[in-house]
């Protein structure tokens, strides 16, 4: 019987959801709560740039982006097919949700391999 | 009497799964809950790309970009997609040790100490993002 | 004076197919003795009320599986609840959810059995030794590695619990899945990679989103939930490996 595939997205959804699970949090409070309500002082857009430009720092930045969507893409598929009893569109979600998170993956790394 | 009724092929009760069953029960609502985190998820993480974009278009993309952050209802609304991600992490980390057995030296390690484990890398991977984001020195 | 026995009502969900098309439910009021569970209230309907009412049941005390029912929307062992326990009433009592129901509070237990069935729970091994060997070795760890799961007692309130095993018809399900890992981790079991081909396919372990009500309603502390993501982590070590290094041995 020919094995499924699911370990593949399963792998994926496991190490973006620990990954999220770690970084995101601070990340959100940081820049999201804090720095518009200017509880911490924002960093200039210069001292960004130059936050962004080691190669590792994009490296991770396109880790942590590319698992959290494979991460969203994998369990919003199953949350829809249980949650909605979407099961009857399996191929369509599926579709939907991996070539989303594909396509924003992609985007990712051109934008981190361009920047600034 | 049941008109249907055919002796040697008695038609067996099938109940239908209601659509809302995950309201049906506190501990489905609460895993339906925990599931939708991973649109908080999704959705930050395109955030964070969107900034970089913004920053990658020039100073007044990015100012046109923080002014956004700043409004209030975007404010509310990122005060829920923390909670979101607070709720992620949390659940995350409490059924760690379900799915990791760890040893050490033959002996398996208590749950506790594995959950205790990765709270204590929550909070020095949350330390290092603050670093990095202030400057980092 | 007169002894008044305080009753408490029980509400059954009844099926009778050659009745109506749908189930009806029915109230009967058993005595309160303190020491009575929801299967001796059963068995007083049984007994003295109505005889034609339809249930399992075998050891009445917690180790064969047989009464499981829907007791107040919660699937339980009936001969291990106490009526008392149970609150003024009325306790609904209704069929096992997630099976068809064939008469009754008796549900159709096959698709369970040809799961079980699926994933070879026995020991399977590439060779034997002959007996003048001897035993096979166990250490006490080498026990404690598998002996949760060796303690499930098929009584399906994992599967009843579980809301994706009503809603996905290929998904193995709770209890199935702890017993393939029982002899998985089993030291003198051989046939890992032989139950991973029935497990892995498509919805056999993977429609699991770790709910974690089938470890909530355990009656034995089996914890299939966990036995369920242990094996994720492991048929993914084992397929990235089959992937990485096609040419090692399985």
């Amino acid at each position: 019987m020919r094995r499924s595939r699911e370990p593949f997205f399963w792998a994926l959804f496991s190490s973006g959801g620990m990954l999220a699970a770690l970084v995101l949090p601070a990340t959100a409070l940081y820049l999201w709560v804090a720095r518009p309500l200017g509880w911490v002082q924002a960093p200039t857009d210069a001292e960004l740039v130059a936050r962004l430009a080691p190669l590792l720092v994009r490296l991770v930045l396109f880790f942590v982006i590319a698992l959290g969507l494979f991460h969203w893409a994998h369990r919003f598929r199953y949350t829809l097919y249980d949650g909605l009893q979407l099961s009857h569109l399996y191929g369509l979600i599926a579709i939907v949700c991996y070539g989303g998170a594909t396509l924003l993956t992609v985007f990712a790394a051109w934008t981190l391999w361009r920047f600034p | 009497m049941n008109p249907a009724y055919q002796p040697y092929h008695p038609k067996w009760h099938r109940k239908r799964m209601p659509i809302f069953w995950w309201l049906g029960k506190p501990a489905y609502t609460k895993f339906i809950t925990r599931e939708l985190t991973s649109l908080a998820v999704g959705y930050a993480v395109v955030l964070l790309l969107a900034e970089i974009c913004a920053l990658a278009r020039g100073e007044a993309a990015h100012a046109r970009f923080l002014r956004l952050l700043a409004a209030p209802p975007v404010l509310a609304f990122h005060l829920l997609v923390c909670a979101a991600l607070l709720f992620h992490s949390v659940t995350w980390l409490n059924l760690a040790p379900k799915a990791l057995v760890l040893r050490l030296g033959g002996r398996r390690l208590p749950d506790w100490i594995v959950v205790s484990g990765h709270y204590l890398l929550w909070l020095v991977a949350s330390g290092a993002v603050v670093w990095f984001l202030r400057g980092g020195s | 004076m007169p002894e008044t026995t305080a009753t408490i009502s029980l509400e059954v969900l009844r099926y009778r197919p050659e009745e109506a098309a749908e189930p009806v439910w029915q109230s009967y009021e058993v005595p309160l003795r303190r020491d009575w569970m929801v299967l001796d209230g059963l068995n007083h309907i049984k007994d003295s009320l109505d005889g034609s009412l339809s249930y399992r049941w075998a050891c009445r005390m917690g180790v064969c599986g047989s009464c499981g029912m829907m007791v107040n929307g919660k699937p339980t062992l009936t001969c291990a609840t106490y009526l008392a326990g149970l609150g003024p009433g009325p306790i609904r009592v209704e069929p096992l959810s997630g099976f068809p129901v064939i008469r009754d509070l008796v549900v159709d237990l096959r698709d369970f059995i040809d799961k079980l069935k699926s994933v070879k729970p026995w020991l399977l091994r590439g060779d034997e030794k002959p007996l003048a060997d001897g035993e096979y070795l166990q250490t006490p760890d080498e026990l404690a590695e598998y002996k949760p799961y060796s303690m499930c007692i098929n009584c399906m309130l994992c599967y009843s619990a579980c809301p994706i095993y009503a809603l996905e018809p290929e998904f193995v399900g709770p209890a199935a899945i702890a017993l393939a890992q029982r002899y998985n981790l089993d030291s003198r079991d051989d046939g890992a990679a032989e139950r991973l081909d029935i497990l892995s396919r498509h919805d056999g372990i993977w429609a699991c989103t770790f709910v974690g009500e089938c470890s909530a309603v355990c009656p034995k502390g089996v914890d299939p939930a966990a036995a369920i993501q242990r094996y994720k982590v492991g048929a993914t070590a084992a397929w990235w490996r089959s992937v990485l290094m096609p040419w090692g041995t399985r």
